[in-house]
């Protein structure tokens, strides 16, 4: 029997990564592991955060979320779907020839706030946004998912001096601190650690919780407000190719094409009914 | 040429009540009447170019007019990925403004002068490149972008450049100004060249040819029609710019002609080697050491007329 009621942001996330690890294997498309990584923060963000408008995709008082680690751009494609910004047909057309769902996101996709793909490129434009909110006395907050191997971009860090400065309290940053970076653990290719008291040097609000955690995702998120002094740095723990047991933190994934084969396990594992794992808008 | 740039925003700042300024830890003086009457539409942005465009860009993307202020390297090549993919790709209103050009700054050495600007910003897709050519035209420049609405790259030389427009001219990006008729050559002027080309135009009227002199502000998009004309029209097409030959604005009429199939013969392409300058004092030296002087540009033209 078909279970018509509304999905909690648990099951979204279940929906969510079944679907990318569909598209990945369609599409033969890398990053797979970094998009399972955030998805749980994704589909929170998605299902009980955001302030969007589908049918206004340029709503000017919308909250701003943007995907800078633009390479689990399958993560966000879902979550459009979802609420309706793109038909969720278009996931299948996920890079191809023709379509705008490219591996890195177009800012021609609506519901794309920016052109990310090259890494250090979405906290200063979040910055942006949430000084444009205060300048024009909006209420709105602006959201920045990051990576922790993006963190190695001076970039970032000139973003956090600003916000700081500026005290950006309409905008959260989270960084999906899964440990591995392209080619090699975080806290090793660069001297990451300690990332949080990085942060809370850098002036900024810095919560650390397990990003895979839903409660936890939404109670460190929900102070974020333009009456805030501090912009809010979440530190979101997480663990790479999260959900799909032959991909957790196996660092091969980050460019890894699963099988037809690992796409049926990993669907079995993820507990989505195959017609669900093909549509994730309900 | 900066001053005037400030005097401008000042007073663009009351009409367009979206224009932002942020500035990269300079100016701080320059813009004061600008703070005083638009407190919250100003940011220092501190010595951080990469962020500083990344926030124009966000500003941008929520209907904001931003405009970043910083020395020309440091606010062009810099940041350059910031400009391509934060500005020129979502096709932003940012206009990005570069102080001290060309050898403005000569004498602060190579990290301060900005000789590829031109030849680099003009291959990014949507950006518009414009090189005012006296104070008169910073504000005409200042407003047309604003009119215009598209990433547009405003290159300023230093202060106290000479007035060369008596009164205002027409000013749209994209189109020349001509400041001077003649009927044998035509001096395509970038930017702060103009009052040199003036002065060349002049000596060799006094030669007995017949000049006409165009500033020739914007590099991208080029004016079809007035390229056209001085094809057709003159025995001699002068492209002359404070920038390298390299990709600059004369490589840029290059490739207009190429593809035009015009007589190409005509071109003469003036501007700066392609190595970098040291030793080359003010700019009024190294333009002498360049030959980027009236007293080399007219023989040179000559020359090519004989």
């Amino acid at each position: 029997m078909t279970d018509l009621s509304p999905p909690d942001s648990i099951q979204l996330a279940a929906r969510f990564r079944a679907r990318v690890v569909f598209m990945s294997n369609a599409a033969k498309a890398a990053h797979l592991a970094s998009a399972l990584s955030c998805m749980d923060i994704v589909a929170l963000l998605y299902h009980s955060v955001l302030q969007l408008d589908p049918l206004r995709p340029k709503w000017d008082e919308r909250d701003r979320f943007i995907l800078s680690k633009g390479h689990a751009a399958a993560a966000l494609y879902v979550a459009l779907a979802y609420k309706g910004f793109i038909p969720d047909a278009a996931l299948d057309t996920y890079g191809m020839a023709g379509s705008l769902l490219e591996e890195h996101p177009s800012p021609k996709l609506p519901g794309v706030e920016a052109a990310t793909g090259s890494l250090g490129h979405g906290l200063p434009q979040g910055c942006g946004m949430a000084l444009a909110a205060r300048i024009k006395q909006q209420g709105h907050r602006t959201f920045v998912l990051m990576s922790d191997g993006e963190c190695n971009e001076g970039s970032v860090w000139e973003a956090c001096m600003f916000a700081a400065a500026q005290r950006l309290g309409n905008l959260c940053a989270i960084v999906d601190f899964n440990k591995w970076q392209a080619t090699g653990r975080s806290r090793e290719v660069l001297a990451l650690d300690p990332l949080v008291d990085k942060f809370k040097s850098f002036g900024w609000d810095v919560r650390e919780i397990d990003g895979h955690d839903h409660a936890q995702i939404a109670h460190a998120v929900e102070h974020v407000s333009i009456r805030e002094q501090k912009p809010t740095m979440v530190v979101a723990h997480t663990v790479k190719g999260r959900g799909v047991s032959f991909m957790e933190d196996d660092n091969n994934w980050h460019y890894r094409i699963p099988t037809v084969e690992e796409v049926q396990l990993a669907r079995a594992e993820l507990d989505v009914p195959i017609e669900r794992s093909r549509r994730v808008s309900a | 040429m900066r001053n005037a740039f400030a005097a401008a925003v000042t007073e663009l700042g009351e009409t367009h009540p979206s224009l932002v300024m942020l500035a990269g830890d300079i100016g701080n003086r320059l813009f004061d009447p600008f703070k005083d009457r638009h407190p919250s539409r100003f940011y220092n942005c501190g010595v951080a170019e990469a962020n500083m465009t990344g926030v124009a860009a966000g500003l941008a993307a929520s209907g904001l007019r931003p405009i970043t202020y910083t020395i020309t390297p440091f606010n062009t090549v810099r940041c350059l990925e910031q400009i391509r993919l934060d500005v020129c790709y979502p096709d932003l209103p940012v206009i990005v403004v570069g102080t001290g050009s060309g050898l403005s700054y000569a004498g602060l050495g190579a990290t301060h002068h900005s000789m590829e600007d031109i030849a680099i910003l003009r291959t990014l897709p949507n950006m518009h490149v414009v090189c005012p050519a006296d104070p008169v035209e910073v504000r005409l420049a200042l407003n047309d972008a604003l009119r215009l609405g598209r990433p547009t790259y405003i290159r300023l030389g230093k202060k106290g450049e000479p007035v060369v427009h008596a009164t205002p001219p027409n000013f749209t990006i994209g189109r020349g100004i001509s400041v001077r008729e003649g009927s044998d050559v035509v001096i395509l002027s970038v930017g702060n060249m103009l009052a040199t080309a003036l002065q060349s135009a002049e000596d060799l009227n006094q030669r007995g040819v017949s000049v006409q002199v165009v500033s020739m502000h914007t590099v991208k998009p080029l004016d079809d029609e007035l390229l056209d004309g001085a094809f057709a029209a003159k025995k001699v097409v002068v492209v002359l710019e404070e920038h390298a030959l390299t990709g600059g604005a004369g490589s840029a009429v290059l490739e207009w002609g190429s593809a035009q199939r015009v007589d190409l013969r005509k071109l003469l392409c003036i501007g700066g080697p392609d190595r970098f300058l040291s030793a080359c004092g003010s700019q009024r030296q190294a333009r002498a050491l360049l030959g980027l002087t009236a007293a080399d540009i007219a023989p040179r033209i000559l020359s090519r007329l004989e």
